[in-house]
C-alpha cells in the first residue's frame, strides 16, 4: 500500500517536475550561457537563424558595472535598491497602521478590509495607468490643493530630474565593503554575548578583512575614469506611492491576520502586569508580528527587484529618472537586439532576487524539520 | 432507399465544394503597429486586396503600441523562434536593413520591383535607404516628414512674433516669448519626442550633405561641427518645458493648441492629430513650417512591408506587396493614415492641405533620413541614444554627450 503510494504520487509529481527543471532552470542556464556569449554585438548575427555566438567571459557584466556606455544600468541598479527600501517600508508601516485601526473592531470593518485589500486585486498595468493620470504636471494631485483654496502643487512627479543621497559609483566597492564590515560587527558582538566563541571569531575576522580592505584599498581603486553620480531620484516617489497603494493593502492582511492571532489572554496579562496600551503593542505584539514581517518583506522584496509593469504604464520605457532594470534588460534584448547583455542584467536580476529569497528558504526549510 | 442516397450525394457534393474552396481560398498574415487612428487605413488597404485577390482569408495580426515599440519585440521573438509572419511593417531604412537584411532573414525583391516597373516610381533616395548590397527588400507604403514645425497662427500674431527660419532666430523668438511671460515656448514631450528634436536641430546646424556624412561615419560625432549641434541642442531645450518626459506627443500638441506653448516640433502625423481629431482647419487653426534651418531639406521616414525568408503564404504575400506598391494602393492608404505616398505619381487631389504642400515639398526638395525612426541609424544606435540624450537634458554637457555618441556609432558599427 505504501509503496504504491510512494509510485503514484511521483508519477504525479514527475510532469511538473520535468516542466519546472526545463522552462525554469534549464532556461536560467541557458540565459546564464548567452550572458557570457557576445550574441548582439554583430547586427549579422542578432538575428540570423542560426546565430553563431563566442564565448567571451564576463565581458557583459564587466561593461555593465564600468563600462562607459552603461551608465544607464548602474542608475538602474541605484534606483531599484532606492526603490525597494522605499516602497517596503511605505508597505510596512501603512499596512501595520490600517491593521491596527481595524484590530480594534471599527464599525462597518468588513467593508473597511475590502476597501484597503481592493487595490490589490488590480494588475500593476491598471495601477500604473491610473496613477500617470494622477499624477499628471498640470492635473491630478498637483490640482488636489486648489480644491480647499490652497495654491496649486508643482511637484513633477514622474518626470523631475533632481535627485538625492547621491555618490560617486567609483565609492561603491568602498561603501559595500565598509557596510558589510559594520553588519559583521553587529554579528559579532551579538554572537559574543550568545557566547558563541566560533561565530564571533569568524565574523570578528570577516570585519576586520572588511573594514580593512575598505580604508586601505578601497579608496584607490577606481571602476570609472570619471566621476559618477547615482542617486535617488525623485521622480521615483509618483512609482512608489503607487505601488505601495497597490500593496499595502497586502500588508495589511497579513498583520490583521497576525494581530488575529495574538491570544487575549496574552494582551490581559499584560495589561493586570501594568502595561501601558503602547507598552502592550511594543513588548507583547509586535515581537510576535516579526515573522509576519519577514515574509512580508521577502515577498515585496522580490516583487520590487523585478518591477517591470508599473513602471512601464506610468513612465514608459526611456524615462531615465524611473527607469529599473528589468526596463532596461527588455529594451536592450528587444529594440537594441543586445541579447547577450540583456541576459547579463537578467542574471544580475535573479542573483538580486535570490539573495532576498534563499535566506528566507533556508529559515523555512529549518523551520519545517525543526 | 433513395432518399438517403440522395443526402449522401448532397453531403458530398457540398464537402468536395468546401474543400476546394479551402484550397482555393489562400491565407495571409500581415503583422503591423497600426491600430487606433491608423487602423482604418490598414483596413482599407486590406479590402482593396481582397478586392483584387478574393478568397484570402487576411489575418490582420496588428500589435498596438506608438512607434512599434511592443511590435517589434513581439516581431523578434516570433522571427527567433522559427515563425515569421508572411509580411510585416518595419521602418525603411536601417532599422530593416540592419536588423533583417543583413542577418539573412528577407527575401530580395529586386525582381518584383522590376516587374511591376517601380524603379522609376519611387525615388532614389528611398531605394537607396532599402537597398543592401544591391538587393531591394522593402516597399514603402507611406512617407512622413519629421522637420516639421507646428504653431497656431492666432496665437502668434498675439504674441507679436513670426515662426523663425532658423535655429538662431528660434532662440531671439523663444526670449520675446519668455518676456511675455510664457515659460515655455517650445513644448517637448517624453524621451522619444526629444530625439526627434534633436534630428532637426543636428540637420539644421549640420546640413543635409553634414547629416549624410554623420551617418556613413564622415563626420565623427566628436568633429566641432557635430558638437555644436549639442550645443545648439541644449540652447534648444532651454526654451522648453521641463516637465517633458511626462507628456505624450498628443499631450504636447495639446499644450500648443492651448497656447501653453509658441512651438511643437513633430512628424506630421501631428497633422493627422490636429484635423482629425481635434477637427482643426489646416493653415487657421494650425500652421506649420520646416524646423529652423531646414527648409531646403525633407527628412524622411516611412514604413515599408518585406517578405521574411520562410513565409508561409509566400505568393500571397507578394500580392499584398504588389497592392502596396501599386499607386492605387498608396492613393488609398495614405489619404486615411495622414501621410502621403512614397511614389511620385500619386494623385495629390485626394490628399488634404497639410499633405499636399508635404507632397510638393517631397518632389522638390533633398531628401534625407531620419535617425530616430530608423532610416539612417541601426536599431543597437537608437535604443541607446535616448540615454545619452536623457543625460544631456540634465547635464547640459556638449563634449561628454558628442563622446559617448561617438562611442556608441562604433559599437552600432555606423559608417563601416
Amino acid at each position: 500500500m505504501k509503496t504504491s503510494d510512494r509510485t503514484w504520487s511521483f508519477v504525479v509529481l514527475l510532469p511538473s517536475v520535468i516542466l519546472l527543471a526545463i522552462f525554469v532552470y534549464g532556461f536560467i542556464i541557458q540565459s546564464g550561457w548567452f550572458s557570457l556569449t557576445d550574441w548582439g554585438q554583430d547586427p549579422v548575427q542578432a538575428l540570423s537563424a542560426h546565430p553563431v555566438l563566442h564565448f567571451q567571459g564576463l565581458a557583459n557584466y564587466r561593461d555593465l558595472f564600468t563600462g562607459f556606455l552603461d551608465a544607464r544600468f548602474r542608475q538602474d541598479l541605484v534606483s531599484t535598491i532606492f526603490f525597494t527600501v522605499f516602497f517596503i517600508a511605505g508597505c510596512l508601516i501603512l499596512g501595520l497602521g490600517m491593521a491596527l485601526l481595524l484590530d480594534r473592531n471599527p464599525r462597518g470593518e468588513a467593508v473597511w478590509r475590502t476597501i484597503f485589500l481592493f487595490p490589490m486585486s488590480l494588475s500593476f498595468i491598471v495601477t500604473g495607468t491610473i496613477w500617470r493620470w494622477m499624477l499628471q504636471p498640470s492635473g491630478g494631485l498637483n490640482v488636489l490643493p486648489q480644491a480647499v483654496g490652497l495654491p496649486k502643487g508643482n511637484f513633477e512627479w514622474l518626470s523631475s530630474g533632481a535627485a538625492v543621497l547621491k555618490f560617486d559609483w567609483n565609492r561603491l566597492p568602498l561603501l559595500t565593503a565598509a557596510l558589510v564590515g559594520l553588519i559583521m560587527v553587529y554579528v559579532a558582538v551579538r554572537a559574543q554575548r550568545d557566547g558563541a566563541r566560533t561565530r564571533t571569531l569568524v565574523a570578528g575576522i570577516c570585519a576586520v578583512l572588511l573594514l580593512g580592505w575598505a580604508l586601505l584599498i578601497g579608496p584607490r581603486l577606481k571602476l570609472l575614469p570619471g566621476v559618477e553620480l547615482h542617486g535617488f531620484n525623485l521622480a521615483l516617489v509618483g512609482i512608489i506611492l503607487a505601488a505601495v497603494w497597490q500593496m499595502s493593502g497586502y500588508t495589511m492582511a497579513l498583520y490583521l491576520a497576525g494581530l488575529r492571532g495574538v491570544p487575549d489572554e496574552l494582551r490581559e496579562a499584560a495589561r493586570v502586569d501594568g502595561a501601558s496600551e503602547w507598552g502592550m503593542y511594543r513588548s507583547v505584539i509586535f515581537p510576535l508580528l516579526t515573522p509576519i514581517t519577514l515574509s512580508a518583506t521577502i515577498i515585496l522584496g522580490h516583487i520590487s527587484l523585478k518591477i517591470f509593469d508599473l513602471v512601464f504604464a506610468m513612465a514608459g520605457p526611456d524615462n531615465s529618472a524611473t527607469d529599473v532594470p528589468a526596463l532596461l534588460m527588455y529594451v536592450t534584448s528587444f529594440r537594441g537586439n543586445e541579447f547577450a547583455k540583456g541576459a547579463a542584467i537578467g542574471m544580475v536580476l535573479l542573483i538580486l532576487v535570490a539573495a532576498v529569497i534563499i535566506p528566507y528558504l533556508v529559515s523555512q526549510f529549518r523551520r519545517a524539520e525543526a | 432507399m433513395k432518399a438517403p442516397k440522395l443526402v449522401t450525394l448532397s453531403v458530398a457534393v457540398t464537402a468536395a465544394a468546401l474543400l476546394a474552396s479551402a484550397q482555393a481560398a489562400g491565407k495571409l498574415e500581415i503583422f503591423s503597429w497600426w491600430s487606433g487612428d491608423e487602423g482604418p487605413a490598414l483596413e482599407a488597404l486590406i479590402k482593396l486586396y481582397g478586392q483584387k485577390y478574393p478568397g484570402v482569408n487576411v489575418d490582420n495580426a496588428t500589435v498596438t503600441g506608438g512607434a512599434g515599440t511592443n511590435a517589434k519585440a513581439v516581431l523578434k521573438t516570433r522571427m527567433l523562434g522559427g515563425d515569421p509572419p508572411d509580411s510585416f511593417q518595419a521602418h525603411a531604412g536601417q532599422e530593416l536593413t540592419g536588423t533583417w537584411v543583413v542577418a539573412d532573414r528577407m527575401e530580395d525583391l529586386s525582381s518584383l520591383y522590376k516587374s511591376e516597373g517601380w524603379a522609376s516610381k519611387f525615388p532614389k533616395a528611398v531605394i537607396d535607404l532599402i537597398t543592401y548590397k544591391g538587393g531591394i527588400y522593402s516597399v514603402p507604403v507611406n512617407v512622413h516628414r519629421s522637420n516639421v514645425m507646428w504653431y497656431v497662427p492666432a496665437n502668434l500674431k498675439k504674441w507679436g512674433v513670426t515662426a523663425p527660419t532658423n535655429w538662431t532666430q528660434f532662440l531671439t523668438t523663444c526670449q520675446k516669448l519668455k518676456a511675455q511671460g510664457l515659460a515655455a515656448p517650445l513644448v517637448v514631450g517624453e524621451n522619444w519626442t526629444q530625439q526627434h528634436l534633436w534630428e532637426s536641430v543636428a540637420l539644421g546646424t549640420l546640413g543635409a550633405q553634414g547629416w549624410r556624412d554623420l551617418w556613413a561615419g564622415k563626420i565623427k560625432f566628436t568633429d566641432p561641427r557635430a558638437v555644436a549641434v549639442w550645443t545648439m541642442f541644449g540652447k534648444v531645450m532651454d526654451c522648453a518645458n521641463k516637465d517633458a518626459s511626462s507628456l505624450s506627443w498628443q499631450q504636447a500638441t495639446d499644450r500648443l493648441l492651448a497656447g501653453q506653448a509658441a512651438f511643437n516640433v513633430m512628424g506630421d502625423w501631428a497633422a493627422g492629430y490636429m484635423t482629425t481629431t481635434k477637427k482643426l482647419k489646416p493653415g487657421t487653426g494650425f500652421a506649420w513650417s520646416a524646423s529652423p534651418s531646414t527648409s531646403g531639406s525633407f527628412m524622411m521616414l516611412a514604413d515599408s512591408f518585406g517578405l521574411p525568408k520562410g513565409a508561409k503564404d509566400r505568393a500571397e504575400a507578394l500580392n499584398w506587396l504588389k497592392v502596396l506598391g501599386s499607386k492605387e494602393g498608396q492613393d488609398t492608404f495614405n489619404p486615411l493614415k495622414g501621410s502621403i505616398a512614397a511614389r511620385t505619381d500619386s494623385d495629390v487631389s485626394k490628399y488634404n492641405v497639410y499633405s499636399q504642400s508635404a507632397a510638393k515639398d517631397w518632389h522638390s526638395k533633398q531628401i534625407v533620413g531620419s535617425m530616430f525612426h530608423g532610416a539612417v541609424a541601426p536599431e543597437s544606435f537608437t535604443s541607446n541614444f535616448g540615454t545619452i540624450v536623457d543625460a544631456f537634458v540634465s547635464s547640459h554637457d556638449a563634449k561628454a554627450a558628442a563622446n559617448a555618441a561617438q562611442q556608441l556609432a562604433t559599437k552600432a558599427r555606423i559608417g563601416m
